[in-house]
């Protein structure tokens, strides 16, 4: 059998391979971005996209599996929530094929603005979800994600995190197999969420998650591991490589089956060790419902709810151990934040709004930077696309005189990701703002991806390539300037004029990413 | 169990220096396992790579106080990673300075005592400036495979194992300059 070192995202996408997977959608995101690189790069015979935000992403997926094909969409954490309303009823629907949604979460906010447990969706849109604790599992329960969606009729969530996501190890290849493309049947009974479709569907959905927790009290993914008995440690994610690392001698109970959790393997085991621990990253997930059962464990009073684990952390937490390390500098260290790449073009902007102390409402993208030093010229960001409508939000409540004194700022494939609605909403509820679309011809921050303005698919190949001026000019603004940010006196007379104009504008700051070639 | 880290910053390559390392690990048998820095982090900042080798990896992330050989591609960075390595633990450092985006703005002033203090406080350690071997291999982005070519001296790995290793990993047009890189690092003594 080959063994091939693989990143934990590029075994899930091997994973898919090797399970006929036949479409691939995603929106980038750190840290799920290179699972639809790694299945563009190396299987060719999956129909692989990068689709303008995550919410379309599931839709394709979800469409490509009810009319027959394996399908799967990779999101980071945050894209769940973009893509949570079709989630929630195509949980309903249930599938055809096997519709696998791959979740990154990110414990520590590496490259996120948040840093939320989206164990708690599985619960919530009644889902299975599985969690691997390596590259090598990462592959096996991908490829296993798709069978138990197809014989439980749900989509099945795999949760990975940041530490899974981007790690690397020996992963076993095994054959893709062949999986024959299914007929879609008509069945509007099952496809058409009317209410009284789905009312019986909520039925169904319950009655599968009696079987799920069946089938998680026998899966091989939730396993215990006995040593002594003394010390019993419930576990799950990266989290259980580091308890095996600095408690070898306890048992464990590894849970990769995270909903429906198995209470029978969780009670047998409880009842089998003298003190019951849960370390686990994030919320007290497992914990809490381990205490509903009737058990004390401790968990979340010495693991932090906090940032990511590590296995200092945990061998603090659980035997009070810290290793003596070399001598430690004792100078005044400087920090050594993430920054805008020398001749970046957002650099050329924000030395402008600076200059003009406008109130900047950003967006996602490398250009958040710009809310630290040097620039300090940024005041609100939160989600992908709020830029333009925070914008309006602060010209409804301050009035002309911010909206004559404040730019929002958002680039091209944030843009495409969920600026076009807020946008029209500035021009249908009468906002007089001004949006400056920071165009550098690519997707940055996740590793320069393609997107809809490129003119390139994932898959390399040439397409529409969409114009923002014409599309701005589409939803009803009129004051359209497209203007390379470099050459900085015109570029600060445009947003003068612009930001002075009382209606709403656009102004298109045109220059490609430095690094793009 | 061997712990390395590989520090820098974005862009210094210290990806493709473990990708290297695991495969070498691998073919020769062990289990390995490593953790690595992507997305914003990358843009400038300080990153690194842990590597683990040994019969069983379970964790990716190096525990404080383990690390064997800290790798490190910039000064200021060396001092940010020390508290992983071990009492008697391998430092190896370029020296060339990259000054973080505070220092630039002079919001910050780049500590002029770096090497003076590794010199007086760690005792495994080599610290050298190889932009001279840079200027020999020719090309300056060949930083990463020299630092491998110089920790390739500490491990048990042979000369062999590791050009097998780097003709495997790098791009086919640049395998002959890597190699070359790698070699000169290996042989590399501070004169």
């Amino acid at each position: 059998m080959q063994r091939k070192i693989l990143l934990g995202n590029e075994a899930i996408a091997r994973g898919a391979y090797e399970a006929g997977c036949r479409v691939a959608t995603a929106y980038p995101g750190t840290p799920s971005t290179e699972i639809l690189e790694a299945m563009a790069a190396a299987y060719r015979g999956i129909k692989s996209q990068w689709s303008p935000n995550e919410k379309v992403a599931l839709e394709v997926a979800c469409g490509a599996a009810i009319a027959g094909a394996r399908s799967l969409a990779a999101m980071k954490h945050v894209g769940l929530n973009v893509a949570a309303d079709p989630l929630f009823t195509f949980s309903y629907t249930g599938v055809n094929a096997g519709l696998v949604i791959i979740n990154a979460d990110d414990p520590n906010a590496w490259s996120s603005q948040n840093e939320q447990d989206n164990r708690h969706y599985a619960r919530a849109a009644k889902l299975p979800m599985i969690e691997p604790s390596d590259p090598a599992e990462a592959k096996e329960y991908t490829k296993y994600a798709f069978d138990l969606s197809e014989e439980y009729d749900r989509p099945v969530l795999v949760r990975i995190t940041t530490r899974i996501a981007h790690s690397q190890g020996i992963v076993a290849l095994d054959d893709p197999k062949d999986v024959p493309l299914k007929p879609f049947v008509r069945n509007p009974q099952k496809f058409v969420m009317l209410p009284s479709h789905a009312r019986p569907r909520h039925i169904f959905i319950e009655e599968q998650l009696v079987k799920l927790k069946a089938l998680s009290n026998a899966s091989p993914l939730n396993r215990i591991e006995m040593g002594k008995t003394k010390r019993g440690i419930i576990t799950n994610g990266v989290a259980y490589q580091y308890v095996k690392e600095t408690c070898p001698e306890d048992s464990i109970l590894r849970i990769g089956f995270i909903w429906p959790l198995p209470d029978d393997l969780i009670r047998t085991f409880a009842d089998s060790v003298d003190e019951l621990y849960v370390v686990e990253e994030l919320d007290p997930f497992i914990e809490d419902y381990v205490r509903a059962m009737g058990y004390a464990p401790i968990g979340k009073k010495i693991i932090p709810l906090t940032f990511e684990l590590t296995p200092e952390i945990v061998d603090k937490a659980l035997n009070g151990t810290t290793y003596p390390t070399a001598p430690l500098y004792s100078g005044t260290i400087p920090p050594r934040p993430p920054a805008l790449c020398k001749g970046c073009p957002h650099g050329f902007v924000f030395d402008v709004l600076k200059k003009l102390d406008v109130t900047v409402n950003g967006d996602i993208g490398c250009y958040t930077l710009a809310a630290l030093p040097p620039y300090n010229a940024m005041h609100s960001q939160g989600c992908m696309g709020a830029s333009i409508s925070m914008h309006l939000g602060f010209e409804k409540a301050q009035g002309d005189e911010m909206a004559r004194n404040s730019v929002a700022v958002i680039g091209d494939s944030t843009f495409i990701h969920s600026g076009i609605t807020p946008l029209i909403d500035l021009v249908y509820n009468k906002g007089t703002g001004t949006v400056l679309i920071l165009d550098n011809r690519v997707t940055a921050m996740t590793g320069h991806q393609e997107n809809p303005v490129t003119g390139k698919t994932l898959m390399g190949e040439d397409t529409y390539e969409i114009k923002l001026e014409e599309l701005c000019r589409a939803v009803g603004v009129k004051r359209v300037r497209v203007v390379d940010p470099k050459n900085t006196a015109e570029f600060e007379a445009v947003v003068r004029e612009e930001v002075a104009a009382p209606e709403p504008s656009v102004i298109i700051s045109l220059r490609k990413c430095i690094l793009k070639k | 169990m061997t712990n390395v880290i590989f520090a820098g910053v974005g862009g210094q390559g210290v990806i493709l220096a473990s990708k290297i390392l695991m495969q070498v690990a691998m073919n020769a048998g062990y289990d390995v396992k490593e953790s690595e820095v992507h997305g914003m982090a990358q843009r400038g900042g300080s990153v690194d790579c842990n590597v683990r080798y040994g019969e069983k990896v379970y964790s990716p992330l190096i525990e404080k106080g383990t690390c064997d050989y800290l790798v490190v591609f910039e000064p200021l960075e060396a001092t940010r990673k020390l508290e992983y390595l071990k009492p008697d633990g391998t430092l190896i450092v370029h020296t060339e300075r990259v000054n973080p985006a505070p220092v630039q703005a002079g919001l910050a002033k780049y500590p002029d005592d770096i090497e003076t203090w590794i010199a007086a406080n760690i005792t495994n350690r080599m610290v050298a400036d190889f932009g001279p071997v840079l200027k020999a291999v020719g090309s300056q982005r060949a930083l990463n495979i020299v630092m491998l070519g110089v920790l390739s001296n500490h491990l048990e790995f042979t000369p062999d194992q590791w050009i097998e290793a780097v003709k495997g990993t790098v791009k086919q047009n640049f395998v002959e300059m890597n190699v070359k890189a790698f070699t000169m690092g290996r042989e590399f003594t501070i004169s």
